[in-house]
């Protein structure tokens, strides 16, 4: 589907955010270059920062085709950066001993250009797939990067209210690394715990604002761990001591095993989260609910909203819509 | 001025301050029955009017339907979001659906009957004072941390359909006020931090039926299973559980 319903539904949630963070993202969306790492970059210029991230790709890998993500100026947002998008092929051979030589060289490339190239920053570096965001209402962002020309399989949709960090470009949501997208209402409060753990494993947090860690929490624990979804859920969002000790034998030592090995991993505050890999999506939200989440059912479509008027707006007559427990997991796969 | 007037709001693509104000000309025309179609995701509906009319609702209304709201009656043939009847003074909410989380939300007087679910925290921090009694009635099931908080009135829990006993945590967490009155058995596993079940007297039981009788008939329920005595009551465990918890006497 293109994403003009997906605008429709998130812009009549306009009244959750502030004018100062929306986005989007779509998977499918580049079936002509299926095999290239998709790197969304913000450009300051496109001058220095620009030969730099020129250089360092070249360097890495090879760059298939590179562009200006076309853009059209819209009344209420201001440009502050130049969303360019690179087609990346990694060159494997370059990263030697690992087994996820490819993942391991774009995860490189952007922390590396994130954290070392001023006026750069890449905000979405999966396959066939890609984040559109930026400071603004969600039916301008979705006007300025023509949202509704794009079709995917998957969408995510998010708009901000900034509260305790800076509303910008790189920190609207989606956050993105590799195939994982994230959105988030709420706010982690473990942040500090969380963004240690991911830092001592190789990521470096960047974007000022506490949902990146979610994105790369889940490539830890789910592509280097390889945890399925419902664990990584346990992990992030684990049951209480008294439900674990309440449980039969067999579960009580699973649960018990997975909340003591990623402790530092789990996250406090109030969330509602959904993130998206190329197979399917998956939402929760933290274990005492502080934040909505709404589910639609079609059967052959899974919705995943704050507000279940959002979903109708995609799906008028939808039947099966509910509200899922608190910090159970609602996944999605895709089904060719 | 044209008295029982029915007046009809097509509130299609409309945000909720002119729709808003479509129903408060509507009440200042005189009409007693307004029906709104086509609602979708517009909050703050009927927030703050003090009236003596019929509101129907056909479609999802957005979060905090009925705030501060005095005295009409809203029937929702449809879902609510959050928070219906958020600190509502008077009046009532029929929902023939289900509602988001917080619902009754701070209510302090009035009526809210949903026939299907509420979120988690319904009742949270209803009140009491004098002759206002906020009063919320829900058919089949509540999620967790149902009257966090309380400081008076009255849930009525039905589990209409539910099987077996409700097993939600942290029922009336830091309540200090009002009751909850859950059907069937509650383990004491499921109280909150101060909740205690209490004694079911005839007084209250006659003030259920009385009430059950009402939710029943709104939504074409046969009240006959219901009339028994097979009610839990879960109050405050003292007049100040938390006398104790910042300060010390």
């Amino acid at each position: 589907m293109d994403g003009s319903a997906i605008k429709d539904a998130l812009s009549l949630m306009d009244e959750r955010g502030s004018g100062e963070g929306a986005g989007y993202v779509a998977y499918g969306i580049y079936p002509d270059f299926p095999d290239c790492y998709a790197l969304h970059v913000f450009f300051d210029n496109i001058v220095e920062p620009k030969s730099k991230v020129d250089d360092l790709l070249s360097k890495w890998g090879v760059i298939v085709h590179q562009e200006e993500i076309p853009t059209y100026e819209q009344p209420r947002l201001k440009r502050q950066h130049i969303p360019w998008r690179y087609f990346f092929k990694p060159n494997k051979d370059l990263m030697v001993g690992s087994l996820t030589p490819e993942e391991d060289i774009i995860i490189k490339t952007v922390m590396g250009i994130n954290s070392g190239i001023n006026g750069a920053l890449v905000f979405s570096s999966g396959k066939n797939m890609g984040v559109f965001k930026a400071a603004g209402w969600p039916e301008d962002v979705a006007n300025f990067y023509r949202i509704d020309s794009y079709k995917g399989y998957i969408w995510l949709a998010h708009n901000r209210y900034p509260t305790n960090t800076p509303g910008w470009w790189g920190g609207a949501h989606p956050f993105n690394l590799l195939d994982w997208s994230v959105v988030h209402n709420g706010e982690i409060t473990s942040y500090g715990t969380n963004r240690q753990y991911v830092e001592s494993n190789g990521y470096k947090c960047t974007m000022s604002t506490d949902t990146e860690v979610v994105a790369y929490l889940f490539d830890l624990l789910g592509r280097k761990h390889e945890l399925p979804e419902n664990f990584i859920v346990k992990a992030l969002a684990p049951h209480f001591w008294d439900e674990i000790d309440s449980m039969q034998p067999r579960e009580r030592e699973l649960n018990r095993a997975i909340r003591l090995t990623y402790g530092p991993a789990m996250m406090n505050g109030p969330f509602g989260i959904v993130v998206a890999r190329s197979d399917g999506i998956v939402g929760f939200t933290d274990r005492i609910k502080l934040r909505p989440l709404v589910v639609g059912d079609d059967g052959d479509r899974l919705y995943i909203s704050s507000e279940e008027a959002a979903i109708r707006t995609v799906d008028p007559d939808i039947e099966n819509i509910y509200m899922p427990k608190a910090g159970e997991p609602v996944i999605g796969r895709v089904v060719i | 001025m044209v008295l029982d007037e029915k007046v009809v709001i097509d509130a299609r693509g409309i945000h909720y301050t002119p729709l808003n104000e479509l129903i408060r000309q509507a009440v200042e025309d005189g009409a007693t029955e307004i029906v709104l179609k086509n609602v979708l995701g517009q909050r703050f509906i009927a927030d703050a009017l003090k009236a003596d009319v019929c509101i129907e609702i056909y479609g999802v209304p957005g979060g905090d339907l009925g705030m501060f709201m005095s005295g009409p009656v809203c029937i929702v043939h449809g879902n609510c979001e959050h928070a219906p009847g958020n600190t509502m003074d008077d009046g009532k909410i029929i929902i023939h659906g289900s509602t988001g989380d917080a619902a009754a939300h701070s209510m302090r007087g009035g009526k809210i009957f949903v026939r299907d679910y509420i979120g988690y925290r319904g009742g949270i921090h209803m009140k009491e004072y004098d002759q206002k009694k906020p009063i919320l009635v829900i058919g089949k099931s509540a999620h967790s941390f149902l009257g966090e908080y309380m400081a008076g009135g009255l849930i009525i829990l039905l589990g209409i359909d539910q099987k077996g006993p409700y097993f939600e945590r942290g029922i009336g967490s830091g309540i200090h006020g009002g009751r909850i009155v859950i059907r069937g058995t509650v383990d004491d596993r499921y109280l909150g931090v101060g909740a205690r079940k209490m004694e079911l007297n005839e007084n209250m039981l006659c003030e259920i039926h009385s009430l059950v009788k009402e939710f029943c008939n709104y939504f074409n329920i046969d009240d006959k299973p219901l009339m028994d005595n097979d009610y839990t009551v879960i109050g405050p465990s003292s007049s100040r559980p938390f006398a104790g918890k910042y300060t010390w006497e």
